[in-house]
């Protein structure tokens, strides 16, 4: 492993391609934390932002007139407002109306960390697409197979959970991997809140080793692999989910 | 119409994708928000604010709010100038780009393709950092000095996904005409190019521009990104009004939803009319 981070060095002194990440251990060390940080910060979005979609579609079907309009509410809200803005809105103007706490320091400190509050705002926004297209899904299931559930005792609750939302996410998986997508790139904005991810920390190494060029062409790969790494996982899960005789 | 597909299947499981198309995409109750609504709501959050705010001796939320809504609305003209200059630079690329992906020459056609894969696949504030760093702040040809400031760049950095996305939208439309267009076109002796531009983008024009307009309401969204590179729009100017006001943290969370609801009042009519003119020209099958 210490050859292949010393070809790193001898590349940089043969050709001026200078990649910290490899041979300089502080950088490397930086790189794979942000790398990391990036991968816990998705995956606990995309967790929290496909269970706001399932409550919010399931609370769409509700009987009651004031719960279905505060969810459309809150669809119309996230969605067309900027995603930055939102994050902004948690963190400067929430955060500081919740009461302060004392830190490992002794000192007064804000009750969230700025990590917390991006997982909030993020999951918050991509959680608005997802519940509409949930209910999409919850369309596409015909009428008759929920009254042949109601008609072997289910509840409402026991419908929506063991025969609807089964068929519902099938159809719903294509619109939901887009989705997914778009919010693995919208963690970048977590930037904005100095939450150390990939871009943060790659800002810094770039800043402290002046290589932009290189930098920039390493964030891409790394975008690109995580995009389509999910996009693979996603993409098998459909086909193995797939129903013979319902397309699409 | 679902009844007579539920009745003529034996195990109607799932309903055949045409009848959720015919459908409207819209949700229940989404003609409550309306414009009357939406006024009563804002009427109602104010007076709460007011009532909350009249209790310390502070000057209240409202009143600062409406002291800088002037310098506010000039910073949001200029986010909504550049989300129309990345617009149309994003479009005339982009749809060059798409046309190219649908060459008949395999080269164009796979290095138009993975352009736009690049840069619709990668993050949209990686791509305006991308822009910012790796263009000069000036050009020179001989003798004259063309300077790029900062927001120009901006502009580039943000239609580059923009135009990732159209090349998409286009090669999708032109895809979605039925083979038997350009068979029949050429059966009537059309070359190539005629084909292209007689018979199947005039057909296409009406399905791009849902998802066009879709498109913009998502970069008028975007342009807020431009703040974090140091470009001073609406999001610059609320942290300077903030400063300017004393840090006063109650101001905080009131002024960025005071945003919040500028870009809504913005982007919502453009996505209510996205969703109408998408049921008006869904394809009838």
């Amino acid at each position: 492993m210490e050859a292949f981070y010393e070809w790193f060095q001898v590349l940089y002194d043969q050709t001026g391609i200078n990649l910290t990440i490899f041979y300089d251990s502080f950088d490397r060390k930086r790189f794979i934390s942000g790398f990391l940080t990036t991968i816990w910060l998705s995956l606990l979005c995309l967790f929290f932002s496909v269970i706001i979609g399932l409550a919010g579609a399931w609370l769409q079907g509700s009987k009651l007139k004031w719960t279905r309009r505060i969810v459309q509410g809150y669809i119309q809200l996230f969605r067309n407002t900027p995603p930055l803005v939102q994050m902004y809105f948690f963190f400067f103007g929430v955060s500081v109306l919740l009461p302060q706490v004392q830190n490992e320091y002794g000192f007064n400190g804000p009750m969230f960390s700025n990590f917390f509050w991006a997982t909030v705002s993020l999951s918050f926004f991509a959680g608005a697409f997802n519940v509409e297209i949930f209910r999409s899904g919850i369309e596409a299931v015909a009428e008759s197979t929920k009254e042949a559930a109601e008609a072997l005792g289910f509840s409402r609750l026991q419908t929506y959970l063991y025969v609807v939302l089964p068929l519902a996410f099938r159809v719903c998986l294509p619109a939901l991997n887009n989705n997914l997508v778009n919010l693995v790139k919208t963690t970048t904005l977590a930037y904005a809140i100095a939450v150390p991810e990939l871009l943060y920390v790659s800002n810094q190494i770039w800043s402290d080793s002046v290589n932009v060029p290189e930098m920039m062409i390493v964030l891409f790969v790394c975008y690109m692999f995580l995009v389509g790494m999910l996009v693979w996982v996603m993409n098998s899960w459909e086909r193995s989910l797939k129903l013979p005789g319902f397309g699409g | 119409m679902k009844t007579v597909i539920t009745q003529s299947t034996d195990l109607p499981v799932l309903l055949k994708a045409r009848t959720r198309i015919a459908r409207p995409g819209d949700g229940p109750d989404a003609r409550f928000f309306n414009a009357r609504t939406l006024l009563w709501l804002l009427l109602g959050l104010s007076i709460l604010l007011g009532v909350a705010e009249a209790q310390n001796g502070k000057e209240s939320v409202i009143t600062v709010l409406l002291k800088w809504t002037p310098l506010l609305f000039k910073g949001f003209m200029f986010n909504i100038l550049i989300s129309f200059m990345s617009m149309l630079v994003g479009t005339l690329t982009g749809a060059a780009l798409g046309l190219m992906q649908i060459s008949l020459l395999p080269p164009v056609r796979a290095g138009s393709w993975a352009v736009t894969q690049f840069f619709r696949n990668s993050p949209w504030l990686v791509l305006l950092f991308f822009a910012m760093f790796m263009l000069p702040f000036e050009f020179r040809i001989g003798d004259i000095r063309i300077p790029f400031p900062d927001w120009i760049k901006a502009v580039i950095g943000l239609s580059l996904p923009v135009m990732a996305n159209v090349s998409e939208i286009v090669r999708g439309a032109i895809r979605s005409i039925p083979d038997g267009q350009w068979e029949a076109s050429e059966s009537l002796a059309f070359t190539r190019r005629q084909q292209l531009w007689s018979i199947i983008l005039p057909q296409c024009y009406k399905r791009m521009l849902p998802p066009w307009m879709n498109l913009y309401a998502i970069l008028t969204m975007a342009t807020v990104l431009a703040s974090i590179v140091g470009v001073s729009e609406v999001m610059t100017l609320a942290g300077q009004v903030s400063a300017a006001e004393g840090g006063r943290t109650d101001l905080l969370a009131p002024l960025y939803a005071y945003l919040l609801l500028w870009f809504f009042l913005y982007c919502y009519p453009i996505s209510k009319l996205t969703q109408k003119l998408e049921r008006r020209f869904a394809v009838k099958i």
